[in-house]
């Protein structure tokens, strides 16, 4: 669907007029990303993440199809592959740090594009389905990264998997049997590491899939804004192209330099030394850290420190998985009728100073070593963070006045609108 | 029902992790934690004076010293030190030429096949292979090494924090227990068989200092003084090309790839406002 004023595709000469006949793909392409997608006019720059997301997934495809072609998922000489990449194959070592680092860059992006639907409630109605999809895609982000740490089979690769897969033996009764039947043995080793390449190579193409799936549904309502004011004109919105193709051209050329600063010049920064060891089970490095995008997640695993009723370790497990999963809910508890952070004066008191800190907490202190006072400092933070998601939101609406709403986009980019009724400028968006 | 849920879900996490907390600040603000002295008395690497030629983003490798290690590597670590992903073929990277590669490679015996017998034996290296190792495996390794077994060198640079300081604190570390240390850590001593380093972490290591006195390894004409300092700064660069020798290739090929990421992002800011001028006349921002 789309706004009534969208452009209709016209295809330019013939073979263009063939195929928009036989196969509709030219339409396809102009309408979700051409100039028959209408877009809000007042998008900033958080709304560049998505297509920055969308360019780092397809450079780890082909980056990492590259990769396969020199790697073998064989414990004996994985980590050498590796180094075979780095030294023999014609830039080998290019593909490596752009795929290694082109993850990280992933995730930054990604965190941006969340932490921007967090502030403007892009996961309220009739976004949810948008905003559920890349929950979803985050999940199997998480797990595509962490399969593919283990794969140059370095020190932390083989710790961190332990470490990690270790958790599910923290569940009651199938905990055990479940470590080792998803392993296929009782720690990391050949079996594990080639489950891990085959769905490491698969699942990017499954976020792939996904991904077209979160557009589809975006493209329903359309894009939201800053205002969080529904479009009401065609003088709230602009072509996709050329409008916002020039300008995520920008956001990408400078996302890119940054990534060229990294890639070039500090390759192995976000990178662990240990992991240019070569796996060894019989030598446990002295703190075990797994990449800095799991960082927040790993700081509340390890918040959890005291048995009380169920073990420390299994409350760790379940409030790390809960740490994600309760995104899946945001639609729901946060009631407030209005979308943007911008008119929500208590909401975004919360926001600026209780959630963007207490994840800056999380991130440090999961990195740090498991020790006084990071642990105490992760447990205040990881009790904000629930507070935060399940009692704040959903309460902080019963309290707060939010501030007076454009009556649309126009009117918020202009200063005024023609069609603007007199009295209508309060109405809450819905 | 979804909002109350959530409540007592959130509060039951809060709750449980802040007991956490309590007991954990109790503990913390009772319990004094014992110093120790690999905390106190390890000290971070620091560079050799003058820092490293490849050091920076416009470092270079100096030839020279790459060379000049590879010697040290050569006639002293190479008796306990593998090189396992180094190959004879890439010394071409220090400089040396096709008949300097082979004479090299032939200078070691790599494990080979008897033609006549097909027995296991030796036989001089080809540039094609690599770097063998000193002991045939690692419980020999093990044995000669006080149970330690002496890493391999290729990558030491990049498995250690600021690797190549690193390797050059090490070398040049070797000094005796300070007073303040036997002071306050009266129980603290170096087991027979290690030897004390304060840059390593725990502060005894396994590896007897390799490098003892000033001249150890005589230079070719032009060089250097060849003293413990020189021989360890020159190693470690050497280690540093081991690791990576693609590191200068590597930033070489990102400044003009940078140069034009920029100016291709300044095009398209330009072209951005271009676009947008035309079509939003009277907007307030941008
Ligand atoms: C007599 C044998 C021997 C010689 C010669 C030797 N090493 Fe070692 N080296 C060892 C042993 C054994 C270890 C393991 C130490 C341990 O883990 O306690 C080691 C460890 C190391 C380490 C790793 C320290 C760490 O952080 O784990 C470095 C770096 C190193 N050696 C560099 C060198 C260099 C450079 C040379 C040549 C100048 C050299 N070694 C010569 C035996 C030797
Ligand atoms: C969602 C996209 C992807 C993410 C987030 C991702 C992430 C990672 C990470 C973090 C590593 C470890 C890098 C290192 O430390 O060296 C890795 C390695 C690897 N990945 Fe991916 N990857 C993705 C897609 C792919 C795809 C599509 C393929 C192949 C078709 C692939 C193939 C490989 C291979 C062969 C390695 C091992 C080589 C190496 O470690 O450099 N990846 N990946």
């Amino acid at each position: 669907m789309s706004f009534p004023w969208a452009k209709e595709y016209t295809p330019a000469n013939p073979v263009m007029k063939f195929l928009d006949e036989k196969l509709p793909l030219p339409r396809l392409v102009y309408n979700a990303v051409g100039a028959g997608y209408p877009v809000p006019r007042n998008l900033n720059y958080m709304w560049n993440f998505g297509v920055l997301a969308g360019f780092f997934l397809v450079l780890q495809i082909v980056t990492g199809v590259v990769l396969a072609m020199h790697y073998a998922a064989d414990a004996t000489v994985a980590f050498a592959k590796v180094e075979h990449i780095m030294r023999d194959v014609n830039w080998g070592w290019l593909m490596r740090y752009s795929h290694a680092n082109g993850a990280s860059f992933f995730f930054v992006v990604i965190y941006l594009h969340i932490f921007r639907g967090f502030y403007y409630s892009s996961y309220k109605a009739p976004r949810e389905m948008v905003w559920l999809l890349g929950v979803v895609i985050f999940l199997l982000m998480m797990a595509t990264a962490f399969m593919g740490y283990v794969l140059p089979w370095g020190q932390m690769s083989f710790w961190g998997a332990k470490v990690i897969t270790g958790l599910f033996g923290a569940i009651p009764v199938v905990g055990e049997p479940l470590q080792v039947w998803l392993l296929g043995g009782f720690a990391p080793d050949d079996a594990a590491l080639n489950r891990f390449f085959s769905l490491h190579f698969l699942l990017p193409f499954v976020i792939a899939g996904v991904v077209i799936l979160h557009i589809w549904a975006l493209h329903i309502p359309g894009s939201s804004n800053p205002t969080g004011v529904e479009v009401k004109s065609e003088s709230d919105t602009v072509p996709f192209h050329p409008y916002y193709t020039a300008k995520d051209g920008f956001g990408l050329g400078v996302v890119l330099v940054l990534f060229a600063v990294m890639l070039f010049f500090l390759p192995n920064y976000l990178g662990h030394p240990d992991n240019y060891i070569e796996a060894n089970p019989l030598s446990t490095p002295a703190h075990i850290v797994p990449e800095w995008y799991f960082w927040p997640f790993y700081a509340i695993l390890r918040a959890f420190t005291m048995d009380f009723i169920l073990p420390a370790k299994l409350w760790g497990v379940l409030a790390m998985f809960a740490a994600i999963l309760i995104w899946f809910f945001l639609p729901w508890l946060d009631r407030s009728p209005v979308r943007s952070g911008h008119y929500r004066p208590l909401f975004r008191k919360f926001f600026w100073f209780g959630l963007i800190p207490v994840m800056a907490v999380l991130f440090y202190c999961g990195g740090a070593p498991a020790e006084e006072p990071y642990v105490m400092l992760s447990q205040l933070a990881t009790a904000y963070y629930f507070l935060h998601f399940l009692v704040i939101l959903p309460l902080v609406s019963s309290f707060e006045k939010p501030e007076p709403l454009p009556y649309s986009i126009t009117e918020a980019v202009l200063g005024s609108d023609k069609k603007a009724v007199l009295g209508e400028n309060t109405t809450p968006a819905t | 029902m979804i909002r109350p849920i959530a409540i007592l879900v959130g509060l039951g996490f809060s709750i449980v992790v802040l007991l956490a907390f309590v007991t954990g600040a109790y503990t913390w603000a009772t319990e004094e934690t014992q110093p120790t002295a690999e905390h106190e008395f390890h000290i971070a690497p620091h560079a050799p004076e003058g820092g490293f030629a490849h050091d920076g983003p416009l470092g270079t490798w100096d030839v020279a010293q790459l060379q000049r290690g590879y010697q040290v590597y050569k006639e002293v670590c190479a008796a306990c030190h593998s090189l396992k992903y180094v190959a004879f073929r890439d010394l071409a990277g220090l400089g040396y030429d096709e008949g300097q590669i082979k004479a090299e490679a032939a200078s070691y015996q790599v494990p080979g096949i008897d033609p006549n017998t097909g027995e296991a034996t030796f036989r001089p290296g080809l540039p094609t292979d690599y770097f063998p190792s000193p002991y045939p495996n690692a419980v020999a390794a093990a044995a000669a090494n006080n149970n330690a077994i002496p890493p391999d060198l290729s990558l030491m640079t990049k498995a250690r924090h600021h690797g190549p300081e690193y390797v050059y604190s090490l070398l040049t570390g070797y000094d005796a227990i300070p007073a303040e240390l036997t002071q306050e850590f009266p129980d603290f001593e170096t087991p027979t068989g290690l030897y004390f380093n304060q840059y390593f972490p725990n502060l005894n290591l396994a590896m007897a200092p390799p490098l003892t006195t000033d001249g150890q390894v005589t230079y070719a004409e032009g060089n250097p003084q060849p003293t413990i300092r020189q021989m360890s700064a020159d190693v470690a660069a050497f280690l540093t090309w081991t690791a990576e020798p693609k590191m200068v290739e590597r930033r070489q090929t990102g400044w003009p790839v940078l140069g034009f990421l920029i100016f291709a992002t300044i095009l398209a800011f330009f072209a951005k406002k271009q676009v947008w001028s035309s079509a939003t006349p009277g907007r307030k921002d941008d």
